[in-house]
């Protein structure tokens, strides 16, 4: 498992990336993006420095945290494996490949093996609905998933 | 000259294995010892035919596709740097039907060449827009994008004229210009594929509509599924700032304009203009009652003009060629182009700008081919999760804003899905409720709990508990939230849900009938 970084260290690092983008119009979206890369989450320690370098309250903050599906509370596996689910997808038979991954990998969405290795997340739509199902392997997209497809992306996550 | 080959970098060829066709030349060109260029351009759209791999040779280009990494040995050996034939010959690019048939306008450099290259944009026409627009008084240009009749093609289609009108009559010292980017309906990609493969067109076009309304800044907002289209963009933009398009003096102008590029976090309500903005602003995306509306007191309560991404990617041609060239083109109040997203279980998925009035029948079964299953068309959604399911039996119906709204759907942006005889149309209406309680920004009560009631309604219909009373329910339900909700996610929610009731009655009777008739 990844060594999580001492309280006072997530303050100055997150210290450093709010200092950097504060003078943003609506800095807060860059920064808690800046946050995540930097950390894989969205740390508890780092909202009370945000709040205090934009003058927001942490409940504000918590509250804007909270409501966008990209910001993670807590660090994700090495891996991150979105299936696509939505309509396009859908009409290719995404509910099987979604089951087929979950049976290979042990998990269901939002979860993470026991490993660490992955982290499988349900996505609704990559713009990728000429090619569907689609799915995003660590940001990297892939379409026309089949039974090949999938086996070679669970041997490359549990590699 | 050396040889170019170009192989898409575009998100949806990538997705298909570009980058190993890219790879597998690239070192079949050093083990020949040939020396050539490999430009990365975007793509025409045509996804059937991706990775569609283009030579440019004497007589023009010639295209081979679908590429396969094991097809690169062979394309040598037919001599494909020469245009040679080979199985995956496709011959001239703009002859293949697909492609020949379109009318491209917004997309008629997408694809072609490298999308970061602002010569190779001002080679095919690029700039000359911006050119005429910096010539002219803001009234005059604002009066030349409301005469081409042009609609906003995110998909509320409020004429985006009249909109830069209201924001260029306000007085206020500071203005915003916002590229809505959002792009989340499953359908749709033509926003992706413009900003991957023709972002300047982008940049122009927000440019013309800061000169027109007097605004100075311009954000995009790109969600963030789209890495690869913010890549893009944050490098187009550093290019022309570079280059003076963008900046303090406009293509040498007295006018300034510069634009950010920002990323979205997930959440698919922030499509919606006024949760865009709260996101922006760097607030949770919450709807915004309207009034006001955006263009009094928009992006931090000063007047903003949103558009979507082709909407604005359609003002250059407009400023080009003038507003009645565009108009020409469609029918009705559907005036110009629209680039039709086909998509789903189709056997020829891709990008299809036509002028607007082409039937869905013609749409699916023309120029999509049919199902890529081969099994009988059952139900098409256009205009994304928030669109009607039609039947085989509205195949007669004109691409049109006005002509889907009579038969109570709606074409949105533009993005058709296509579904086969498989499709269980009770669980894409109960899809349509749990998207919706999923991504329901929670601030109006018939959208966050409507939704959530919705999904146990059309359980207890499946399940077969009283089926009449539950389903004089749903239909209740979706009139509340049609009515009631204050935008389009709860409010238009009730399209597929209703749709689906209304033209797959069978699919929502109770399920021992349901096994009786299997």
């Amino acid at each position: 498992m990844t060594m999580q970084p001492a309280s006072t260290e997530i303050a100055s690092r997150t210290a450093a990336i709010v200092q950097d983008l504060k003078d943003l119009e609506g800095p807060l979206l860059p920064i808690l993006h800046g946050i995540q890369e930097e950390f894989g989450h969205v740390p508890q320690d780092a909202v009370p420095v945000i709040a205090d370098g934009l003058n927001l309250s942490r409940a504000e903050v918590h509250g804007v945290v909270t409501f966008y599906h990209d910001f993670r509370a807590r660090p994700a596996g090495r891996h991150v494996l979105k299936l696509c689910q939505a309509e396009a997808c859908q009409s290719m038979g995404s509910d099987a490949v979604a089951a087929r991954v979950k049976q290979l990998l042990g998990i269901d969405f939002h979860e993470t093996t026991r490993d660490g290795s992955v982290t499988l997340e349900p996505v609704y739509c990559l713009g990728l609905c000429a090619c569907s199902p689609s799915a995003m392997l660590d940001g990297e997209v892939i379409g026309r998933l089949d039974d090949d497809k999938i086996d070679e992306i669970v041997a490359e996550v549990r590699s | 000259m050396i040889p170019r080959i170009y192989v898409p970098g575009d998100s949806g060829a990538l997705a298909l294995g570009a980058e190993k066709v890219a790879k597998a030349i690239a070192s079949e060109l050093a083990e020949r010892g040939i020396e050539a260029k490999i430009v990365r351009n975007g793509s025409r759209g045509a996804y059937f035919l991706e990775p569609m791999v283009e030579v440019a040779t004497a007589n023009g280009r010639v295209a081979y596709g679908p590429v396969k990494p094991s097809d690169v040995k062979s394309l040598f050996d037919s001599g494909f740097l020469t245009g040679g034939h080979h199985k995956r010959w496709l011959g001239a690019p703009d002859k293949i039907p697909f492609l020949a048939k379109q009318t491209r306008l917004t997309f008629a450099r997408c694809g072609i060449n490298d999308p970061l290259s602002l010569d190779a944009y001002k080679a095919l026409g690029g700039l000359k827009g911006l050119q005429n627009a910096v010539a002219m008084a803001p009234a005059d240009i604002v009066k030349q994008v409301t005469e081409s009749g042009l609609r906003g093609r995110g998909g509320a289609g409020f004429p985006t004229g009249i909109k830069w009108k209201t924001v260029l009559d306000t007085t206020s010292e500071r203005k915003y210009i916002v590229c809505n980017a959002d792009e989340g309906d499953s359908a749709t990609f033509a926003d992706r594929m413009i900003m991957e493969g023709d972002p300047f067109v982008l940049i122009e076009g927000m440019t013309i509509a800061g000169i027109a309304t007097g605004a100075t800044k311009g954000f995009v907002y790109i969600r963030s599924e789209y890495p690869h289209a913010v890549a893009v963009m944050n490098k187009a933009v550093e290019i022309a700032r570079k280059a003076g398009v963008l900046g303090v003096n406009v293509l040498g102008s007295p006018n300034a304009f510069d634009m950010e590029i920002r990323v979205g976090a997930g959440a698919y309500v922030c499509g919606e203009e006024t949760s865009l903005l709260n996101s922006l602003e760097g607030k949770r995306g919450v709807v915004r009652a309207k009034p006001p509306l955006p263009a009094i007191q928009g992006l931090f309560g000063k007047p903003t003009v949103i558009n979507n991404v082709i909407s604005l990617a359609s003002v250059p041609v407009i400023m080009d060629k003038g507003a009645a060239f565009y108009k020409d083109f469609g029918m009705g109040r559907s005036r110009g182009t629209i680039p039709i997203q086909i998509a789903g279980n189709v056997k020829q998925g891709g990008l299809f700008e036509t002028a607007f009035g082409l039937t869905l029948g013609e749409i699916v079964d023309d120029i999509g081919s049919g199902t890529s299953s081969g099994r009988p068309v059952k139900a098409v959604q256009v205009g994304g999760p928030l669109g009607a399911y039609f039947p085989r039996a509205l195949f007669d119906t004109p691409f049109d804003y006005e002509e889907f709204a009579k038969r109570d759907g709606l074409i949105g942006h533009a993005g058709v899905t296509v579904f086969d005889d498989t499709a269980d149309m009770l669980k894409q209406a109960r899809f349509a409720m749990e998207f919706c309680a999923i991504e329901s920004c929670g601030k109006c009560t018939p959208c966050r709990i409507g939704s959530t009631r919705g999904v146990e309604t059309i359980d207890r219909l499946a399940a077969g508990i009283e089926p009449e009373k539950n389903l004089a329910l749903v239909t209740d339900l979706c009139n509340t939230m049609k009515f009631g909700s204050l935008c389009a996610l709860g409010g238009f929610t009730p399209y597929p849900v209703m749709s689906s009731i209304t033209h797959f009655p069978e699919d929502f009777k109770p399920a021992p009938a349901r096994v009786a008739a299997e």
